[in-house]
């Protein structure tokens, strides 16, 4: 996957943890949860997406690293490069 | 391993964990041992409508999805829509007591109103409680229990103010006599009193099924009238989940469970069941209450104490009229907590029933969509024959148990001298307290008596039948396990031994013990 496929399936996984969250206008630099409203066990479930879709596990100690759709493209590229 | 997950009951918290292990690829199976699922909130035909069990009123209500609010979280967390529930608000409701009546919504405001102009003294510190709940965690935390009296105590200075906002708490969550547990009151509060009642349109069945369809859309596997006997337990994991076999099955129902107390290990040595199937599963949750789980255990590291069952039930009565009772009686509450006397006594009584308090609630006083109940949900005839149950006639179909007026009473009661009663007095005792019940509601529904075209009643036997609860303790045992963690490193509890009431509360449960025992 490139860096912007990996920004598009964080967007669908995200559309569908928060249905009623417009996501349309997300700055790709600016903290996700400061944009939209999602509270910490919406952003496990990105976590636990991730692990179902495309079996990446995160280890806590990078979540900080998934904050912006950037940074998850960044972080996500080598684990996602051949899916 | 024949499974991931064995989850045992299909009620709404069984279903709500298998939901959110499906969706994330476990092989998960729930063993309900009725016909039909919802455990403690279901449905049941009554001369040929369907009439809900257990739900009154849908607490947490939110007109639309809010960040972090309990209904919005589970929503969430089981990729439900807010729209599938079709909520429809509560009208008002009625706080009774002999010497004062507070009125309240869906609206906070009005009952801040209600207080001020009922008990101007108290008005600011009852805002200063409010607030201070506000930043309490509505997630069950560990730890020690802290008194609500105490705590009300020490913001508001009226005795029978603190016995009003208790009256609905401990009616609609409470398992210990007399106090509640702070953390308990102060969920129910914001979740009665900050968010509000809601019912869906179609009511139980309407969840039910919902949740059913979504379980089995992951990939989870529902068996029903599908009994378990015994967890057989070895060196503290539960290595296998034996389901009741034949025909004795039925036997131990009637029977084994009536007997509370009884030593597991007894019962072990005198078992003569012919053995049933036998599962295997990495990681067992019951919904069944901690007792009754404990007592399927084969060995159960007891140094913390026997698990104790409930002490407080109810009885219910459940009233058909001819005439809806806003129109034509005058009654407009959804629900109507009472208490004769200032003080509230919340205790298992003395007497088969405790007509001295109680709540009314009229189901047919929501603020319903158009088309009341004719609507069908999601463009499907609504049916059960996606549900798994006995399915419903094509009579029972065509009675719209909302172009009637129900109303239903509900009181606490004594499981002990219900239980005792033989055939015949049991009957009896029913009738009568049937009676008595709706006279009582006179007081607020005048005329209620003579429009009564159907009636039916629930006791504490009928609980413990139907649900598996001993002592028909619905809101099951006093002393919560609030991490869902059993002596059994396997073995985890969900539900309202869980320590989460209401609906919403008890999805919320199975959602929690599947994240933190076995997800994440």
């Amino acid at each position: 996957m490139t860096q912007e496929e990996i920004k598009a399936s964080i967007l669908d996984i995200i559309s569908e943890i928060v249905p009623d969250e417009d996501t349309s206008h997300l700055d790709p630099d600016v903290r996700i949860r400061d944009q939209i409203n999602m509270d910490s066990m919406d952003f496990l479930d990105i976590i636990m997406e991730l692990r179902k879709r495309y079996q990446v596990d995160v280890p806590e100690e990078d979540y900080p690293k998934l904050a912006t759709l950037s940074s998850c493209a960044t972080y996500l590229a080598p684990s996602l490069k051949d899916k | 391993m024949d499974y991931d997950v064995i989850i045992i009951g299909a009620g709404l918290s069984g279903l709500a964990a298998g939901i959110r292990l499906a969706h994330f690829g476990r092989r998960v199976c729930i063993l309900e041992k009725h016909g039909r699922v919802g455990g403690l909130n279901s449905y049941y035909t009554l001369a040929g409508r369907i009439m809900d069990v257990g739900l009154h009123a849908m607490t947490n209500y939110v007109q639309r999805p809010v960040k972090s609010s309990p209904l919005t979280r589970v929503l969430r967390q089981l990729r439900l829509s807010y729209d599938d529930f079709q909520l429809c608000p509560q009208i008002i409701s009625r706080i009774s007591f002999p010497a004062k009546e507070l009125q309240f919504t869906n609206d906070f405001a009005f009952l801040v109103q209600e207080i001020a102009e009922k008990f101007p003294n108290q008005v600011d510190n009852f805002l200063k409680l409010a607030d201070s709940l506000h930043g309490y965690d509505d997630l069950p935390q560990g730890g020690k229990s802290v008194s609500a009296r105490q705590v009300l105590n020490s913001f508001l200075s009226d005795p029978l103010l603190i016995e009003m906002l208790l009256c609905p708490m401990m009616f609609y969550g409470n398992s210990q006599e007399n106090d509640m547990d702070f953390a308990q009151f102060s969920i129910l509060f914001r979740s009665i009193f900050n968010e509000g009642f809601a019912r869906p349109q179609q009511g139980m069945r309407q969840i039910l099924q919902l949740l059913v369809e979504k379980y089995q859309g992951n990939g989870g596997e529902l068996r029903t009238k599908c009994e378990v006997q015994k967890l057989h337990v070895c060196q503290d994991q539960v290595v296998e989940v034996q389901l009741a076999g034949g025909e004795a099955a039925g036997d131990q129902m009637a029977g084994g469970q009536a007997s509370g107390g009884q030593a597991a290990g007894d019962r072990a040595a005198g078992d003569r069941m012919p053995d049933g199937q036998r599962l295997r599963a990495k990681t067992i949750i019951s919904s069944i209450g901690l007792p009754e789980t404990w007592a399927l255990c084969s060995h159960w590291d007891t140094t913390q104490g026997e698990p104790r069952p409930g002490e407080l039930s109810f009885v219910e009565s459940i009233l058909i009229t001819d005439v809806l009772p806003s129109q034509s009686l005058g009654f407009e509450n959804t629900i109507l907590f009472y208490s004769d006397t200032d003080h509230f006594h919340y205790r298992k009584p003395d007497d088969p029933v405790d007509l001295s308090s109680g709540v009314v609630c009229c189901p047919n006083n929501y603020q319903f969509r158009e088309q009341v109940s004719k609507e069908p949900l999601s463009g499907e005839p609504l049916s059960s024959e996606s549900l798994p149950g006995e399915p419903l006639s094509r009579e029972t179909m065509s009675k719209e148990p909302l172009s009637e007026g129900i109303i239903r009473l509900t009181h606490m009661a004594n499981f002990d001298l219900w239980n005792k009663l033989d055939k015949d007095a049991y009957r009896i005792w029913k009738k009568h307290c049937l009676q008595e019940s709706a006279k009582k509601a006179e007081r607020f529904i005048p005329g209620l008596s003579q429009h009564i075209v159907v009636q039916d009643m629930f006791t504490p036997k009928t609980v413990q039948r139907f649900t598996g609860r001993r002592n028909g303790a619905v809101y099951g045992t006093a002393n919560k396990l609030s991490d869902g963690r059993t002596p059994i490193k396997n073995l985890f509890i969900c539900g309202t031994d869980q320590g989460w009431v209401g609906i919403v509360g008890t999805l919320l449960s199975g959602i929690s013990i599947a994240n933190k025992c076995v997800l994440y």
